[in-house]
């Protein structure tokens, strides 16, 4: 069975990301990373729930009760503006980073 | 932003528990019913796809546990949670928690409250302004010691402008009597040259400064006076400043308040200042080449202590060509200059002795936690069970650890609290105890710093107490705890306990050995003979208030006027005291020995080559009568008495060590000396040596250096004064006279201040104020140990007994008598006892050499002190033993075989 598993420190990034298109509730952010990720990423209920709070006090995002589709209350996060900064900051470092393990990967292949 | 967030989010966790649980769990039971929900448009039943959401999400309960502690809020419940469980487990649990508390109360206060009296004195600055730059300083005498500059030496200094010198001062104590509105009343004050308070950076409150015209032969009596003064005499009267006192008989002006906040360290009860007003013509047979200022400096920025010394010992060289004559006059010049941080300087007599004392509390407060540490292990293996239950149930050893340090940290807390209370009396009753030389003694106080200390070591004492048994609780494996039963001995607790009580009786034995050091070196001081007889002495000083000066310029006539006035009315007083009944003997002396009056004049003796002066000798201008009065043994020749009056050829006592050193086996009978001002000066006549008396200690029982004369006080050169009179009653209690004597001196003349009175035995018991200080201190932290210690032994020991009840009652079926039992318990607790008492004879060898200066007439290896304190503990180790032994040898076998 492969890991699914989100890399280590990435799930803030994939939060963010996701949020940047639209406010969403905890289960629409874990759905859409699976389904963008076709998969290979799957996102555990606890460790959302951490990061999202976490992200909430950070003042990456805010949270609020609302009313969704057929008439159920859900918690929806949104992108803040710090928010916004830290994900092209997440984003840069993040490429920087994969970029060069692509490179060594090249090196050594 | 994100900081106000935590903050924010975090509190409302706090305060709103159970809201925002309930918002968790809400957003958690949606993303269920959400995942539940994609599952049956998968295509499963409701059923289904409830168990499939469910499975993915793992359990609710561990989700909500991990976002609950993933925030900086769960530590503070976590730690108020251990909080209210330790204060649980304390309140179930009253004994050892009154026992742990107090025992950690005393230690925490005395700790406090010895910090308080050392932090002002060794750690904090003098509270002015760039303190580090006030120095003092010294003449260097020919034997390098320091001794107080002449005026000369200031004056010439200064003259110099030396580069490294900003500002400085000479100073000297002054003690004006008051007269006119009520009761005569005498003032503590200083005569100070212009600069004393710039030197210091402080200014006056009210009014001005000192300015260099104030202080000028003659000028008009200024003088500057204290808050306290200000408050206490004049109600705070807002027109002090311009108002006329009178002083000794002459109008003084106050021009000046000094701001409540000075603290005049150099002589802390000072309340007046008056310009010196010496002459700076110097000349060479005046007060201005007598040794008894104080000279303090502000050094210039970036100049040290050193560099002045060099620069001012430099300038000293052509001063001491150009005022030959002057120094001459007073012991010859100053080798030198030396230069010494004021505080340095205020603290070095007490330095070692309250650095002594600090340690030995901080040993104090080491048994103490040693001692708590020991219940908390005791009481932790009647945990063991819970502590197992505990682990079963999930807790993880950090949780446990975590627990037993709040615990510790709570004992702590309460402790330090009431400690703090007991520092508040503490401080009291070192004030009261202190050594009137005590440095900064208005400083004492509990204030900020000392808070935060008492605050620091309560939290490192709760560490302490609660470390060693954190490590024993999470070191436990749980399985093994619950399947052990009771009887089973934690030997892991046991060993720590032992270690702990060996511990003890070794710091105990460390205190002990320095305060019977002490209390040796006391009794060997106060066995050593003063050089009179000091029973049924009363002693006091009487002053003159300057009535019978005559008004008008100094002149050689108008100062023999004056004299002759004085010494009439002391003739006068002395005449009514010896009348009063019980009074056996009474006379006059300038100074009394062991009071810290500290007289000192050159002597030159015509014997030794071209008229070199000796050092400096005590002196003492007395009144027929004295040497009887004192009983001090004549040695050779005769006393003064009546025949050697003015006019008459001057006749002078010497002590026997000045004889001895001077005279080696020869008579000095019938040589002669010139004394004082006259020493070294051609021109004046020769006094002729009379008699030799017995050395009498002047400075203390412990201090050599009893080079001392003797003349009457109507051939000195000038009438002291202020005059102490030495009072021998009859029978058995001088004090009793005291009301009486003050009578016969007043129906004399009832303006004349009296003070200082006390009895001779008070005044010795004074002159070692420090050593006594110190030893009250030590008996008392001696004593606290060795109590701690014992409860200790006797702690571990019954528990041991409790624990071991099976195996000897075991031992007693087999045939064990009671005695060999008692032998078995008393063994063990003795053996931890040598244990400790051998550690602590080393430490003790070690540790005492730091008491040094404070021993006399034992080394710090005293044998006596080392063999007494052992066989002390040895019988206090064995009373505590005793007891649970003697449990043990009373044991019915059969009861302690059915004991689980």
């Amino acid at each position: 069975m492969p890991d699914t598993d989100v890399i280590q420190g990435t799930l803030d990034l994939l939060i963010l990301k996701t949020l940047s298109l639209e406010p969403m509730h905890g289960f629409g952010i874990a759905r859409r990373v699976e389904q963008v990720s076709r998969n290979v990423f799957k996102v555990n209920p606890g460790s959302l729930l951490v990061a999202l709070q976490r992200l909430e006090r950070a003042g990456h995002i805010d949270a609020a009760w609302r009313q969704s589709e057929n008439s159920r209350r859900a918690k929806f996060y949104a992108l803040t503006r710090s928010g916004r900064k830290q994900l092209e900051l997440e984003t840069a470092d993040w490429s920087r980073r994969s970029a060069a393990v692509a490179r060594l990967l090249k090196v050594e292949a | 932003m994100s900081l106000w967030r935590q903050l924010t989010r975090g509190l409302r966790v706090l305060t709103q528990r159970n809201e925002s649980d309930a918002e968790l769990s809400a957003d958690l039971r949606d993303y269920i019913d959400r995942a539940t929900t994609a599952h049956i448009a998968n295509g499963l039943s409701p059923e289904a796809a409830r168990r499939a959401a469910l499975l993915e999400a793992g359990s609710a309960t561990s989700i909500q546990d991990r976002v609950r502690s993933s925030a900086w809020e769960n530590a503070v419940e976590n730690l108020l949670a251990d909080l209210r469980y330790g204060a649980r487990q304390l309140l179930r649990h009253p004994g050892f928690a009154t026992v742990a508390i107090l025992t950690l109360a005393l230690g925490i206060g005395a700790t406090t409250a010895i910090f308080s009296a050392v932090n002002p004195i060794l750690f904090e600055p003098l509270p002015y302004p760039h303190a580090d730059r006030v120095v003092i300083v010294w003449e260097s005498r020919s034997d390098g010691s320091p001794g107080n500059p002449a005026y000369g030496t200031f004056f010439g200094l200064t003259g110099s402008h030396p580069r490294s010198i900003e500002l400085a001062t000479v100073s000297k104590p002054w003690q004006p009597a008051m007269v006119g509105t009520g009761e005569a009343e005498r003032f503590e004050g200083q005569r100070v040259t212009p600069d004393y308070f710039r030197t210091l950076g402080v200014s006056p409150a009210l009014g001005r400064d000192f300015a260099p015209s104030d202080d000028v032969q003659n000028a008009p009596a200024v003088a500057v006076i204290s808050d306290r003064l200000w408050k206490r005499r004049f109600a705070s009267d807002p027109a002090i400043v311009g108002r006329q006192l009178t002083l000794d008989g002459s109008l003084v002006t106050v021009i000046g308040v000094m701001p409540a906040h000075f603290e005049n360290v150099l002589a802390p009860a000072s309340d007046i200042w008056a310009p010196l007003q010496y002459n700076p013509a110097l000349p060479f047979d005046g007060r201005e080449w007598g040794h008894h200022l104080f000279m303090l400096a502000r050094l210039a920025p970036g100049a040290s202590a050193k560099s002045a010394a060099n620069e001012l010992s430099t300038a000293l060289v052509p001063l001491t060509q150009t005022y030959a004559k002057g120094y001459a006059s007073s012991g010859g010049p100053p080798r030198g200059i030396a230069v010494h941080s004021m505080r340095d300087d205020l603290t070095a007599n007490v330095r070692p002795a309250l650095l002594a004392i600090l340690g030995a509390v901080l040993l104090v407060l080491l048994i103490a936690c040693i001692n708590v540490t020991n219940l908390v292990l005791a009481r932790g293996s009647e945990r063991r069970a819970e502590f197992a239950m505990r682990a079963a149930l999930g807790a993880g050893r950090a949780r446990l650890i975590r627990q037993m340090l709040a615990e510790g940290l709570l004992l702590a807390f309460i402790g330090g609290t009431l400690g703090i209370a007991i520092a508040w009396f503490g401080i009291q009753a070192i004030v009261a105890l202190s050594p009137v030389d005590l440095p900064r003694l208005s400083a004492i106080r509990i204030d900020g710093t000392v808070l935060v200390f008492a605050l620091g070591i309560t939290t490192l004492v709760g560490l302490l107490v609660g470390l060693l048994p954190a490590l024993h609780a999470g070191a436990n494996d749980p399985q093994a705890a619950i399947q052990e039963s009771s009887r089973t001995v934690a030997r892991g607790h046991h060993f720590t306990r032992r270690i702990l009580v060996v511990a003890e009786v070794a710091i105990s034995l460390v205190l002990l050995v320095a305060a019977g050091l002490l209390l040796r070196s006391i009794k060997k001081v106060f066995s050593v003979a003063p050089g009179f007889d000091q029973a049924r002495l009363l002693t006091m000083q009487v002053q003159d208030s300057g009535r019978r000066t005559i008004p008008g310029p100094s002149s050689p006539a108008n100062d023999r006027a004056n004299s002759d006035a004085l010494a009439g009315y002391y003739d006068a007083a002395l005449k009514s005291v010896r009348a009063v009944p019980g009074v056996e003997a009474a006379a006059f002396s300038s100074q009394l020995p062991l009071s810290g009056d500290d007289d000192v004049y050159g002597v030159e003796f015509e014997s030794l080559s071209n008229g070199a002066s000796s050092d400096a000798a005590f002196r003492y201008a007395v009144s027929p009568g004295y040497f009887e009065a004192m009983h001090i043994p004549l040695r050779r020749g005769r006393y003064l008495d009546e025949r050697d009056k003015p006019g008459a050829p001057v006749a002078v006592v010497i002590s026997e060590s000045l004889a001895s050193r001077f005279f080696a086996h020869a008579d000095p009978i019938g040589r002669r000396v010139r004394l004082g001002p006259d020493a070294g000066d051609p021109t004046k006549p020769w006094s002729v040596i009379v008699g030799v008396v017995g050395d009498v200690k002047q400075t203390g029982l412990a201090v050599t250096g009893d080079d001392a004369f003797y003349i009457a006080n109507k051939q000195w050169q000038w009438f002291d004064p202020a005059q102490s009179l030495v009072v021998r009653s009859n029978g058995s209690d001088p004090a009793s006279l005291t009301r009486e004597v003050k009578e016969a001196v007043w129906s004399v003349d009832k303006d004349q201040p009296i003070v200082r009175v006390a009895t001779m035995p008070s005044l010795v018991a004074t002159s070692e104020a420090q050593r006594h200080f110190a030893f009250v201190l030590f008996e008392i932290f001696g004593l606290v140990a060795v109590l701690l210690a014992a409860t200790g032994i006797y702690g571990v020991l019954s528990g041991a007994v409790t624990e071991r009840t099976r195996e000897i009652g075991i031992r007693a079926v087999f045939g064990a008598s009671p005695s060999s039992i008692l032998r078995l318990i008393l063994g063990q607790g003795m053996a931890l006892t040598a244990a400790g008492v051998a550690i602590g004879i080393a430490g003790a060898i070690a540790a005492s050499s730091l008491l040094a200066t404070l021993l006399f007439g034992i080394t710090h290896l005293d044998p006596i002190t080392y063999a007494a304190v052992t066989l002390l503990l040895l019988g206090v180790a064995t009373a505590a033993c005793y007891i649970p032994a003697r449990r043990a040898m009373r044991l019915d076998p059969t009861t302690a075989l059915r004991h689980d």
